[in-house]
Formats: C-alpha cells, structure tokens, sequence
C-alpha cells in the first residue's frame, strides 16, 4: 500500500509542475464558466443554456453536464502521459525492475491523476459560491452532481489511464482515450435515439452521461453507480494486464 | 550466484541474444563486453526482469527472474543505459521516492541518501542535491542513477555502461568505487572498453552477435589469445642467419624470423607448449653469443577482441547480403 501512495504522490507532485496540467485545468473551468455565468452582451437567442442569467431561474444541473462533457476531453488529456511518457522516456525500466508490482504501479498512476482531478473539481466549488450569494440552490443536487463527478471523473481517468498503457506516444494515447469515452457519451444517444427495439436499450444503459443527468437532478441511482465502479474497475483490470503482458513478450 | 542457461532472446524478427550460458559467482566483478549491438543490454535487462527472455532461463541464488521475480528484483540494483530519470524531479525527491520503492523505512531514508549522495559525489564538492534532474548535465545524471542503485545496499549490482559520459576523473573515481563494492556486492557491468574492464573485473565476459565469445579471467583469457607461445631473443656474435640457424635448430621451435637493430640480431621465435627460453639460453652460452634479452611476448588482449567485434560485423555482413 506505501508504495502504492509513493507513486500517487509523485505522479500528483509531477502534475503541479507540468504547464499541460494547468491550461486543461484552466479550459475546463473557462468552459464551465462561461456556461455558468456567460460575459455580459453575450446571451442571444437561447438564453436558457446558460445558468446564472438575471430573471431566469438558475439551475446547478446543466452546470454538471457541461463538466461531464468536458471531462470526455479533458480526462484523456489529464492521463496521456501517465504510463506513455515512462516508455518514452524510458524511466519505465527504473520503475519495473524495482520491486513493485504491476497492479501497484496502476494504483498508484490512477490514485495521483486522480488527486489532481479531485482538486480541479474542487476549484469548481467557487460557482457553487456564486451561486449561493445570487439564489439558493438545491443541497441535493449540489451533493449528488458532485458525488455523480466524482464517479464518472474516475471511469474516464481509469479509460485514460488503459490508453496510456497501449503506447509510448502520448498524442495517440489521448485519440485512443477520447475514441473509447465519445463510445460511452457522444456516440451512445443518437445510437438510442436511432436504433431498433433490444439495441436503443443498451445504447441507452451504455451512456454514461444519462447516469450523470440522474445524478444532476439530485437523484441517488444505484445503477449509475455499479455503471461508473464497473468501468472505473474494469478498465484499471485491463491496465494492469497491459502492463503485465509486457513482462511476457 | 547467478546462472544464466542456454539464454536466447528474439525480439520479434530479430535474434539479439543467441544461447548464451554462464554463470557468475558472489563477490565477484564482471565485466560485460562486446560491440555496438552484441546484445549486452538485452541480457542485463533479462536478468533485471526487465524483460522476459524466449528461451533459457536465469536464477539469482536460485530464484527465477520470472516466476520469483519480485524477489529478485528485491536484491537488485539496476542501473539502465542512458540512466532514465524524471526530469521534473529533484535529486533529492527522487532518491527519496526510490527509496520508498526500496522498502527503506521513512525514517531511514534520509540517512541512506546523505550516504549514498556522498559517495556518489552529489553532496561535495557541490551540493547538487537541490537541483532538477532535467537540468543536470550528462555526468551527474550518471552520478545519481549510480546513487540510486546503491541506496538498499543490493547484493547485486547491474550497471549497463557507467562509466560512459564521465570525465575522465570521474571515470577513475568509478572504477575505484566499484572496485571497492567487490567483495560483500557482486557487480556486473557492461562496457565497450577493454582497457576499463580489464583493469576493474575479476571476470570478463566477450558476447559478440548475441553469442558468447569467450569467458574467463583477466589473465586467463590472455593466455589463450596469446595461444602457443611467441619469444622474442636479442643475440650477437656470428652472422645472423648462422645464429637464426641455430635457434631453429632447436627442439620444439617451429619458426624463426630474424632482423638487425645495429649489430643485435632481434629473432621472433614461434614456439610449441614448451617452453624453449632455457634451451636459448644454453645455446648462446655454449656458442658464446652475447644475450640482451629473452622474453615471452604476451597476445594482447585488444587484438583478440577488436579480432572478434570483425568477425562479427563479417557475420551480421553476410546475413545482410
Ligand atoms: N526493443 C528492441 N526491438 C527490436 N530490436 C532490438 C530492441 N532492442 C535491441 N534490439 C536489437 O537487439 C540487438 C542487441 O541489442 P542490445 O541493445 O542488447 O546491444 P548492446 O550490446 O547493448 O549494444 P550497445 O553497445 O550499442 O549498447 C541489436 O541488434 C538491436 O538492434
Ligand atoms: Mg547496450
């Protein structure tokens, strides 16, 4: 478990010191700002779209779908380098030839993207500032959109995570993670929208942004939760076996 | 200590490692040494666990790189090629987070890297301790990879190619320290140059094109490149040819080659298993010559290796044409 942490804790410190981190970080929150509170002379025709506009009821739900939608982009950029970059550079022969094991190694990559996200939600919290100051927000929905981020924060990362694990080149481990995550958001609802009987169903509980818009609307679902474990669970299985292979070919 | 049998390693189309054995025995020093591309590197990485080879199989104290490897790598220091770092980190972070990966306890740590920054020069005669690796020059990264390998104090050391990048103090520094490691750590190094490895190891080890081209010690290995013995005499007193004539007459003597150095008559004498520099002497006495030297030359172990690292550039040749 110590060894575990140590990796998290570096992979964490690594992310403070690289000027990726922080312009995804700050496009996330420029996107969601400006969904949040457009600059002024800005709203047009739809102004519903936005949330804090005077004499319009403000709602935190479409808030979470926008970070949700950005997170598709957002996560694979986050980890690309978490095992591709130990390739490239090589530092990955250091790392394996030290007496950790391969599921350690994962863990430990996963537990410190993951740190760096948690924080990065957390600077969010300051619309949620706003938003108490301007109106009074429903607590359930601000503790289960929150609760619904974190969970599909950690199935993308954990997707990004495995693409990483399939390259040494960074740029093609976040197509291939932007690939699989449109799969599970983008792609799903024209799919349900489109197809027949038994297929639109599954395409439908395939999409992972209908289990944020339950959570979005304050609503504890339990399906949504076991979705977003399983492909957090999943996926990190699938690293881990990536890694391993390398030790047999 | 370590075994190593019938090795071979493919990567998928290309052999780089063809059926190698041997094996090294605790405490020992040996040096690894062959040509660009003999398939040195893949070799230290199969016994790190680094890589899974095709074939064959390596212990370390009779545990398996493969099936035990997590104890193996417990009693490793690996030092890879072109020492890989994370740049952002400092020297100190990242001994630190090595160790951690080494089980030393954290209240051990900082101790273990005083230690290990001091010898490995890191700490004085300039404290670089603070510094970013991505900043440090070639040398010094060189320096923290060794301090890296050092910090649990492994019974065996794997270093592939220190001593390349290093001033040439820095090159000697290293080969004293790794000579002062021999003894309780058994230390495996691989190198292009003969001269270092025949000065450092116990053991030399020649693989050229993925093969094992000989192996032995220092001394052992130079007696049998100088094969049957080789004297060279200087005599005077009669002519030179009657002189070349004599030596050649003697038993066990197959060739004479004779020149003049002003007066001296210089004679290279090939010679069978005997020995015949008593025999020399005993004619000059007899016939009277003078005699102002009588030596076995020994072979040189440069010309059998550069010998070797040809024979392989003709193999890889002709498998290319
Ligand atoms: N990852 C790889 N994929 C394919 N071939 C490889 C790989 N690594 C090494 N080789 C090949 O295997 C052979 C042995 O390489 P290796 O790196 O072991 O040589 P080396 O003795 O360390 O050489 P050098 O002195 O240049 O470091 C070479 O022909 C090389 O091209
Ligand atoms: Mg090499």
């Amino acid at each position: 478990m110590g060894k575990t942490f140590s990796i998290a804790r570096r992979e964490l410190a690594g992310y403070f010191y690289s000027p990726l981190a922080y312009v995804i970080g700050a496009l996330f929150l420029c996107v969601c700002a400006f969904k949040f509170a457009p600059p002024p002379g800005f709203i047009s025709g739809s102004r519903e779209w936005f949330i804090l506009v005077p004499h319009q009821q403000a709602s935190l739900r479409t808030l979470f779908e926008m970070m949700g939608a950005a997170m598709v982009v957002a996560a694979p950029l986050l980890t690309m380098r978490l095992l591709s970059e130990e390739f490239h550079v090589g530092t990955i022969e250091t790392l394996m030839t030290a007496p950790v094991t391969d599921a350690q190694v994962v863990l430990g990559k996963f537990l410190g993207v993951l740190g760096f996200y948690l924080a990065l939600l957390g600077s969010t919290l300051m619309f949620l500032v706003l938003m108490f100051i301007f109106a009074r927000p429903d607590i359930g929905v601000v503790v289960m959109g929150y609760l619904g981020m974190i969970l599909l924060g950690a199935a993308f990362l954990a997707v990004g995570l495995f693409a990483s694990s399939l390259t040494r080149h960074q740029l093609l481990a976040a197509a291939a993670a932007i690939v699989i995550l449109a799969f599970f958001s983008l792609l799903m609802s024209p799919a349900a929208a489109h197809l027949g009987e038994p297929w639109n169903q599954a395409a439908a509980r395939l999409n992972a942004m209908n289990y944020l818009k339950s959570f979005a609307r304050g609503l504890f679902d339990s399906r949504a939760v076991v979705f977003f474990l399983a492909l957090t669970g999943g996926f990190l299985f699938l690293s881990i076996k990536m890694v391993e292979s390398r030790r047999w070919r | 200590m370590i075994d190593v049998k019938h090795l071979t390693k493919w990567y998928s189309q290309v052999l780089a490692v063809d059926n190698i054995s041997f094996r090294v025995e605790k405490g020992r020093i040996v040096g690894f040494l062959g040509p660009n591309g003999a398939g040195k590197s893949t070799t230290l990485k199969i016994i790190t666990c680094f890589l899974p080879a095709s074939s064959g199989t390596v212990t370390l104290n009779g545990l398996d790189v493969l099936s035990e490897s997590l104890a193996v790598r417990r009693q490793i220091g690996y030092m890879p090629e072109n020492v890989p770092l994370y740049e952002e980190m400092r020297v100190r972070e990242y001994l630190t987070f090595r160790a951690a990966l080494r089980d030393i306890p954290a209240k051990r740590r900082p101790a273990a890297i005083d230690r290990v920054c001091e010898r490995c020069w890191l700490s004085s005669p300039e404290d670089m301790t603070r510094r970013r690796l991505g900043e440090l020059s070639r040398g010094y990264k060189q320096r923290v990879g060794l301090a890296e390998v050092l910090l649990h104090n492994p019974p065996v050391l794997v270093l592939d190619e220190p001593t390349i990048g290093l001033d040439p103090a820095q090159i000697r520094a290293m080969r004293e320290l790794i000579r002062e490691l021999s003894g309780d750590h058994t230390v495996i190094f691989s190198s292009h140059i003969l001269a270092e490895v025949e000065q450092t190891c116990d053991d030399i080890i020649i693989i050229a094109g993925g093969r094992l081209a000989a192996a032995g010690t220092p001394a052992e290995l130079r007696q049998r490149v100088a094969g049957p013995s080789r004297i060279v005499a200087e005599l005077k007193g009669a002519a030179p040819e009657d002189i070349a004539k004599g030596v050649e007459g003697l038993a066990g003597i197959s060739a004479v080659e004779s020149s003049q150095h002003n007066h001296w008559t210089r004679l290279d004498i090939q010679a069978g298993d005997d020995d015949p520099r008593k025999d020399i002497f005993q004619l000059a006495k007899t016939q009277n010559w003078d005699l102002r030297e009588l030596r076995r030359a020994t072979g040189s172990l440069e010309d059998f290796f550069v010998q070797i690292t040809y024979e392989q550039s003709m193999r890889t040749d002709r498998a290319a044409g």
